[in-house]
């Protein structure tokens, strides 16, 4: 009878979760749907306290108390601009909480008197498989995303492909041995190892602008993870819970390829975003001979004052140059002198998904203004600045006719088509795909060159002093 | 294969076609959280974690266990507060909407 009870109230925190996933697709509602799921767990870790299964529960206080501590500390420790990060790092915790529950299940079942069914031990397997590719994976993500230890850029090396299908095929010969002699440790522990060096190779061979992909990957991997535990313990709340948030880590990174105008594919295993030295070629040498126009802050701040529709393109550069708060001080100053001022916020901007509007938010400017790329780009034509802060590939224009360019078909947001274009960049420097942007030698486009934050501060005093 | 091997496939797929359903129509504006959240939740597997301590088991799964449970904490305590932090900056301008009479 517990037991039936115990499986009822998992379903009903599953239910919760659905609904709290439900209210997190809707601004207004989302921090309520937050405080709901995390009740959802609440529910789901006092049913299992109060399951008759449980016969100890010392060591399990101890650990909910230094994860909680622990949790608490790097919630509120990490910086807006590290959240990308955080959120990888987070997720690896999960995924290796899966691998440790499939190790302790296995090591349990192998003992004398105890029987390890085929069916536990193959989730067992996928357990330590998937949970294994997460926490490598998201370690390498986190410490790439931070710059530590790992360079941004994909590492290659001959062979990995090679590598990739011999760890995955050490992971089944394992499985398939295990099946035949049950308990032995090396095979066990080989199995593990193989998981762990596969997550690493498929992340760290991935570069820094696909990161949000890679996030989001991994964010469905843990669900997974998660779903295969339930599988291990033969618990449906966990099954119905892991699987949600695979599906949804599966759809954003739909979102985040599509936004990319790349197949999944081509993100795992294309190699991708390897800087093609001097790509462009002639195209990019005549765009260089013919040379682009720059402008001062004044001018700058005398087309920002009197126009009517300003449009703030902001990249992840003026997220590094920590520039957030002063866009927003100028749009205010400009809000005052009646002109609109919009964001455009390309799906991909910042390191995660949705990761500007976060930065942007942080520094309290309204939601509403920020757009997406549907909403902003029928505005550009009447926009009488469109004003570029540390974007670049997402304006390039290349992206809709040339068809030779990297990043053809990505879809862009249309800056070229306002009356004036003022971009601020620290130099010519390409970005990161390495591409020449062609928006930069419109004739309709200024640069101000300089630091984002630095070139914002004078252009702040600038439109305080305009009449 | 099992019976409880079938129902859990059965309960596995369904739950993925509910969590398409769901997630389809997130404004990109709430990615980051979504993401956070959703991180958060599949800290679910606490519960495996405490049912593998709870049980009697031999000493290294239980150290194993314990771990797992630190780490599941982590992931479930690290990711809601981190989604509210990010939450509440969304929402502080809302104060004079409509909205806040409820």
């Amino acid at each position: 009878m517990m037991q039936h009870l115990a499986e009822l109230a998992y379903l009903l925190a599953a239910v919760i979760f659905i609904i709290g996933l439900k209210w997190l697709s809707s601004p207004l509602r989302a921090r309520k749907g937050n405080v709901l799921s995390a009740f959802g767990m609440l529910i789901a870790i006092v049913v299992t306290l109060l399951d008759k299964q449980i016969v100890s529960y010392g060591l399990i206080a101890i650990g909910l108390l230094i994860g909680t501590v622990l949790g608490i500390w790097m919630a509120y420790a990490v910086k807006m601009t590290a959240m990308p990060q955080m959120v990888g790092l987070l997720n690896g915790f999960g995924g290796g909480a899966s691998l440790l529950v499939a190790a302790a299940e296995w090591y349990r079942l192998i003992q004398p008197g105890q029987t390890l069914t085929t069916g536990t031990a193959v989730t067992i397997y996928l357990s330590s498989l998937v949970g294994g590719v997460t926490i490598a994976g998201s370690v390498v993500a986190a410490l790439k995303l931070q710059g530590w230890l790992v360079p941004d850029r994909p590492v290659l090396f001959p062979g990995r492909h090679a590598l990739s299908i011999g760890l995955i095929l050490t992971v089944a010969a394992m499985g398939i041995y295990l099946g035949y002699n049950p308990g032995t440790m090396w095979a066990f522990i080989v199995l593990n190892v193989a998981s762990l060096i596969l997550g690493v190779q498929l992340v760290i061979a991935i570069g820094g602008a696909d990161q949000p992909v890679v996030i989001c990957l991994l964010n469905s991997y843990s669900g997974i993870a998660a779903a295969m535990t339930g599988f291990v313990i033969n618990n449906h709340g966990l099954i119905i819970t892991g699987a949600l948030v695979g599906a949804s880590g599966i759809i954003l990174t739909n979102i985040m390829c599509k936004a990319m105008n790349r197949s999944i594919w081509n993100v795992l295993f294309g190699g991708v975003g390897v800087v093609v030295a001097g790509s462009g070629g002639d195209k990019g040498a005549a765009m260089r001979a013919k040379g682009v126009r720059t402008i001062t802050p004044e001018d700058t701040a005398a087309l920002l004052g009197y126009g009517k529709l300003v449009i703030v393109v902001p990249g992840y550069g003026m997220a590094v140059a920590q520039a957030q708060h002063q866009v927003r001080e100028l749009a205010d100053l400009l809000h005052k002198r009646g002109v609109e001022v919009l964001y455009a916020i390309h799906p991909v901007a910042g390191r995660m998904p949705g990761h500007m509007n976060v930065l942007l938010a942080e520094a309290n400017v309204p939601y509403e203004a920020l757009q997406d790329l549907d909403q902003i780009n029928p505005n550009f034509d009447r926009a009488d600045v469109a004003i570029v802060i540390g974007a670049n590939d997402v304006v390039n224009p290349a992206a809709r006719h040339d068809t030779s360019s990297p990043i053809y078909g990505m879809p862009i947001l249309d800056a070229d088509k306002a009356q004036h274009i003022i971009v601020m960049k620290r130099s010519m420097n390409p970005g990161f795909a390495g591409i020449e942007n062609e928006l930069f030698y419109d004739s309709k486009t200024q640069m101000l060159f300089g630091d984002a934050k630095k070139s914002l501060l004078t252009l702040i005093n600038e439109v305080r002093v305009l009449e | 294969m099992t019976d409880a091997l079938i129902g859990g496939i059965v309960v596995f797929v369904l739950a993925s076609f509910v969590g398409f359903e769901v997630i389809n129509k997130v404004p990109s504006l709430l990615h980051t959280p979504l993401t956070s959240a959703s991180n958060a939740i599949s800290g679910i597997t606490i519960v495996g974690s405490m049912t593998v301590v709870g049980m009697v088991t031999p000493e290294l799964s239980n150290v194993f266990g314990v771990i797992a449970v630190v780490f599941a904490m982590i992931n479930v305590v690290g990711g809601y507060l981190v989604s509210d932090r990010m939450l509440a900056m969304f929402g502080s301008k809302k104060k004079d909407e409509p909205e806040a009479k409820s």
